[in-house]
């Protein structure tokens, strides 16, 4: 179960806009951290510490730098949801532990506290409760071991 | 039961979870840094024939600054450490090299890069991940995928006039739009395609991406048998069976005209004669959409002879196309002509050097993507062909290029 305050972002956010090219030469996330949505609205990055990102159609299309999820992750951001995701991003996701719920959202404004129940493959939101699409059994087993880097030690 | 070439490929069903088996892995300087940091983090062995993974640096070649000199430095001695195939700065892009006789018809191909659905102009089921899933490969040998329903795109008709392989990648791309085909394959089917190029499949293939597609994929037939015998690769052709698409496309090649995509959405392709006259500061012809051999054959064969009215920038995809347009005098004619010629790689393409734009600078791209501030905070992409890039280079606007009498 994970709460989150909703923060609502259009269709076709690329991963050039999570987190821009001139900011991937570094290992360090608090850098990506720092600058996750520059392009798109610079004013986002400070809000995003325990929000939930309620994204249009297509999010995180284009480049497969890992450093997008990571740096959602590093802000602080809980889970994103979306009716569509790109794939490689969608996997790069649950690779780094960041929750991605695909599912169809009727209405919804920023402030709204949303409730996530990973388990129950739900979330409320504005009294309504909406089911997201169940992730594969690898994918949760994935998702549960906090990521593809820990699923692996747990094999070494 | 008939199945898609991508269902043949991976062993499965449509919509069926598989665990491939990866013929050939790869990494370039960007993401594999990232790859290295979370193999050394899982704490496992190397899982795969060092042979099957490859290292090819294009991001940024040479360094830009100590500190992408650092990472690359860290990469290239693991490289070197572990047998693993290794291309140094300036060897070229990675999508390219792999198709210098690399990639074979039927391999499971993987690399750390979204444009990795290259390689299926080969026939080849290749597909881009991220750089923990690449560690994971490393470790394992295989990933797991989901086979992908398939939209079958019949080619009829040939490329005629100033219309090339790239007016029809940036046409596809616009009618599936950027979501169009997410999660799905694109296969390419018709006599049209027969008549295609690899330099074009390879084009065509590339931009799969684009529209959210898994992979993209062309058969391999006479014309990629004898691409590859030219790498010493004797090949089986594949031949279609008659499966069922998710969806089916036809398009007549005759048809087709040069395009532009304008700013700042990759799937918003419109006649070039629309866009005639709007005026750009920069070319870039290069990329591993449009750096090979033919695409700067053509652009010399505009720009020979006549000077360039604005900065234009070739990369070309490879030390073995530099090479071979250097033995050919096109590079001689294209630096006459007053263009700059830089390291092969990927160029300026994710906007960090090689010719970054500056606030409200438009550039007139051979690329495959034009987000917004990509090459450049504040700077514009026009996205179009090598023949587009020659004749807006010799005006300084977009210009179609059947005005110099392509």
């Amino acid at each position: 179960m994970c709460k989150g305050t909703v923060i609502c972002l259009g269709s076709d956010i690329d991963t050039d806009l999570v987190i821009a090219g001139r900011y991937l030469r570094t290992k360090d996330r608090a850098v990506w951290a720092a600058h996750v949505f520059e392009d798109l609205d610079p004013a986002l990055a400070p809000r995003l510490s325990g929000a939930v990102i309620v994204a249009g159609r297509n999010f995180g299309c284009g480049s497969s730098r890992e450093q997008a999820p990571i740096a959602l992750k590093e802000a602080g951001v809980a889970a994103i949801i979306s009716p569509l995701f790109a794939r490689i991003f969608f996997r790069n996701a649950i690779n780094v532990g960041l929750p991605v719920l695909e599912a169809d959202i009727s209405s919804c404004s920023d402030g709204d506290e949303i409730r996530i129940d990973l388990e129950a493959g739900s979330f409320e939101l504005g009294g309504t409760t909406y089911p997201f699409t169940p992730l594969s059994p690898r994918m949760r087993e994935i998702l549960n071991a906090g990521g593809l880097v820990n699923y692996w030690r747990g094999k070494a | 039961m008939r199945r898609t070439l991508t269902e043949r490929i991976l062993h499965g069903n449509t919509g069926e979870y598989v665990d491939a088996h990866v013929d050939r892995a790869y990494v370039h300087d960007g993401t594999g840094v990232l790859t290295l940091a979370s193999f050394r983090e899982m704490g496992v062995p190397i899982g795969i024939d060092p042979s099957r993974i490859s290292v090819l640096f294009d991001h940024i070649c040479p360094a830009n600054n100590g500190i992408t000199a650092d990472l690359q430095r860290e990469l290239r001695q693991y490289a070197s450490s572990t047998g693993v195939f290794f291309s140094d700065c300036g060897g070229g892009i990675c999508h390219q090299i792999m198709s210098e006789g690399v990639i074979l018809p039927g391999e499971v191909v993987v690399g750390a890069d979204s444009h990795s659905c290259t390689g299926g102009a080969f026939g080849a089921f290749a597909t881009g991940v991220g750089a923990t899933d690449m560690a994971a490969i490393w470790a394992s040998g295989e990933t797991w995928f989901r086979v992908p329903e398939t939209i079958g795109i019949t080619l009829e008709g040939s490329l005629s006039g100033g219309a090339e392989a790239k007016d029809l990648a940036l046409s596809i791309v616009s009618r599936l739009g950027m979501e169009g085909a997410t999660y799905a394959a694109l296969e390419y089917t018709g006599p049209g395609s027969e008549a295609i190029d690899m330099d074009g499949r390879l084009c065509i293939c590339n931009m799969g991406v684009e529209t959210g597609a898994k992979n993209a994929i062309f058969y391999a037939d006479a014309v990629c048998r004898e691409y590859l015998a030219g790498y010493g690769h004797a090949i089986d052709i594949q031949t279609p069976e008659d499966c069922s698409y998710r969806q089916e496309l036809t398009i007549d090649l005759d048809d087709l005209v040069p395009l532009v995509t304008v700013p700042h959405r990759v799937d918003s392709a419109r006649p070039v004669a629309d866009l005639q006259g709007t005026e750009v500061d920069q070319v870039l012809l290069g990329t591993c959409t449009n750096g090979r051999y033919s695409d700067l054959w053509r652009f010399a064969g505009i720009v020979r002879g006549s000077k360039v009215k604005v900065r234009t920038i070739i990369v070309p995809a490879s030390a073995s196309v530099l090479l071979r347009a250097t033995q050919d005098g096109i590079i001689a004619d294209l630096i006459a002509a007053g263009c700059m010629v830089v390291t092969p790689g990927c160029g300026p393409c994710l906007g960090i050097h090689s010719g970054v734009l500056g606030e409200g600078e438009v550039c007139l791209s051979t690329a495959n993507r034009n987000f917004k501030n990509r090459m450049g905070v504040g700077g514009s992409i026009y996205l179009a062909s090598p023949a587009t890039a020659a004749a807006t280079a010799l005006t300084g606007y977009i210009t179609e290029p059947e005005v110099f009498h392509v």
